[in-house]
């Protein structure tokens, strides 16, 4: 095999990584807002069960989850496991996992806004919904833009653990064809691919911090 | 027209109690201010008649509507849509002007007026540039709230209140983040809000202030009304006191 035909073979599974990272991203950071409001939910009940969520998706390997997850419908309730839901089994498990990540993060930029901004915005009328929407969420947006973007930057390099269901992303692909090629040109070129990747996460996430730094 | 009265408020926090049976009322055109040492629950007052406070007992009216009553020795608080009309009728500048960081000047004034009043924006963003050409601001509505002094900020916040039309504006201690130069211009704005017979309940550490532009005096200590009336009367007041409390400003 020429290099670029290892480029070639490599380019593909670069989709595959790809698609992990965003769906990943959009999911989590949804899943992530709702998980953190009901960490911060008035019923002791409510927030302890996320809480405690949290604690295990944080606590245990992001590895070991993706197994459960993919292994789990089999072992537990004896649901026949098609190759197909190995993407799936990714996809799910990366969301659940960030999802703790992401609400903690979450959690930290909702409570450093002053009680003040509440009160204002009660004294003015808003309704508890607006309030969240137009005065809280911008600003604590603006706040966790930089724990966000860290947490983004490791969610590119965490994409490789796939590789533990046998997802053909760039380094499942890297590992084979080092085996299958012996050369040590597929690790050259994931190496570019991830650093090229995180690349654009920071400039991309410098833009927004700059596109916010409009107030303080 | 009465707009406010506030009977019997009683409030405790952690069984410590803060506001031990005071009573107060506000006519229409009214300034009203509350003067007291740190500690003495006239803060907490204000803070239960914007109901930022709940109360334990008494009884809060704005207009003759009732927004909390007493009932068996508990305040029972009005429904929810009656209370949101009530909420309509009053306004409150905060100590530390608690402005929007994320909006301009202008958006901090017009945003609840359009979004909470459902005005029309025409209507509003010429009010608010009336209430800023008021406020000494007219060149200053682009700005965000971090490129203005403090007295600029509390200026804004004012307009802010008012463009919701509150029948009371309440100020808690508008002026103790400031510097005397800019407590001297907030000061001067609450003087002509005064003169044009705007109805204001001012908590403040100002004690000339308070003797020059008030109708009435309440002077607070320990969550209890120790003296209160006209502002020559309290503040020649032979309540020692009262008397200990201004000598302390005097000195």
């Amino acid at each position: 095999m020429t290099v670029m035909q290892i480029v070639q073979q490599l380019f593909n599974s670069m989709g595959i990584t790809m698609e992990i990272f965003f769906v990943t991203l959009v999911t989590s950071l949804i899943l992530g807002l709702g998980l953190a409001l009901v960490r911060m939910s008035k019923s002791r009940v409510l927030s302890l069960i996320a809480k405690f969520y949290i604690s295990v998706m944080r606590g245990t390997p992001l590895m070991l989850q993706l197994l459960v997850v993919y292994f789990g419908p089999f072992f537990i309730f004896g649901m026949q496991i098609t190759p197909s839901y190995r993407l799936k089994a990714v996809l799910i498990g990366f969301a659940l996992n960030y999802a703790a990540y992401f609400a903690e993060i979450y959690r930290s930029g909702i409570a450093a806004i002053p009680v003040g901004q509440y009160e204002a915005a009660r004294l003015l009328g808003y309704s508890k919904t607006q309030t969240f929407v137009h005065i809280v969420m911008p600003q604590v947006i603006k706040r966790i833009i930089p724990p966000v973007a860290n947490e983004t930057i490791t969610l590119v390099k965490d994409t490789s653990l796939a590789f533990t269901l046998a997802v053909a992303e760039v380094f499942t692909v890297t590992k084979q064809l080092v085996a299958s090629q012996s050369s040590v040109v597929p690790f050259i070129v994931a190496g570019i691919f991830y650093y090229v990747f995180n690349l654009v996460v920071a400039v991309f996430f410098e833009y927004l911090e700059k596109r916010l730094s409009y107030y303080r | 027209m009465r707009l406010l009265e506030m009977n019997h408020i009683k409030k405790s926090f952690d069984g410590q109690e803060v506001l031990k049976d005071i009573s107060i009322h506000v006519d229409e055109g009214e300034v009203l201010s509350i003067i007291g040492p740190s500690g003495s629950g006239k803060s907490t007052m204000l803070r239960c008649a914007t109901m930022l406070e709940t109360i334990d007992d008494g009884e809060i009216i704005y207009l003759g509507d009732a927004a909390a009553v007493s009932r068996d020795g508990h305040a029972v608080y009005a429904k929810a849509a009656d209370l949101k009309k009530i909420h309509n009728y009053y306004g409150l500048v905060f100590q530390n002007f608690n402005l929007f960081p994320h909006y301009s000047v202008l958006k901090n004034i017009t945003d609840a007026p359009m979004r909470v009043q459902k005005r029309g924006k025409a209507e509003v963003y010429a009010e608010a540039r009336e209430l800023l050409r008021k406020m000494g601001l007219e060149d200053r509505e682009k700005a965000y709230p971090y490129q203005l002094s403090g007295g600029q900020q509390q200026r804004v916040s004012i307009a802010r209140a008012l463009a919701m039309k509150p029948k009371i504006l309440f100020f808690d201690e508008p002026t103790s983040a400031l510097d005397p130069e800019l407590t001297g211009e907030i000061l001067k704005i609450i003087k002509d809000l005064a003169a044009e017979k705007m109805t204001m309940v001012i908590v403040t550490h100002e004690m000339n202030f308070a003797k020059n532009v008030s109708d009435y005096v309440v002077f607070m200590d320990k969550g209890i009304i120790v003296e209160e009336g006209k502002p020559e009367d309290v503040f020649n007041s032979k309540n020692p006191r009262m008397k200990e409390f201004l000598g302390k400003f005097e000195e």
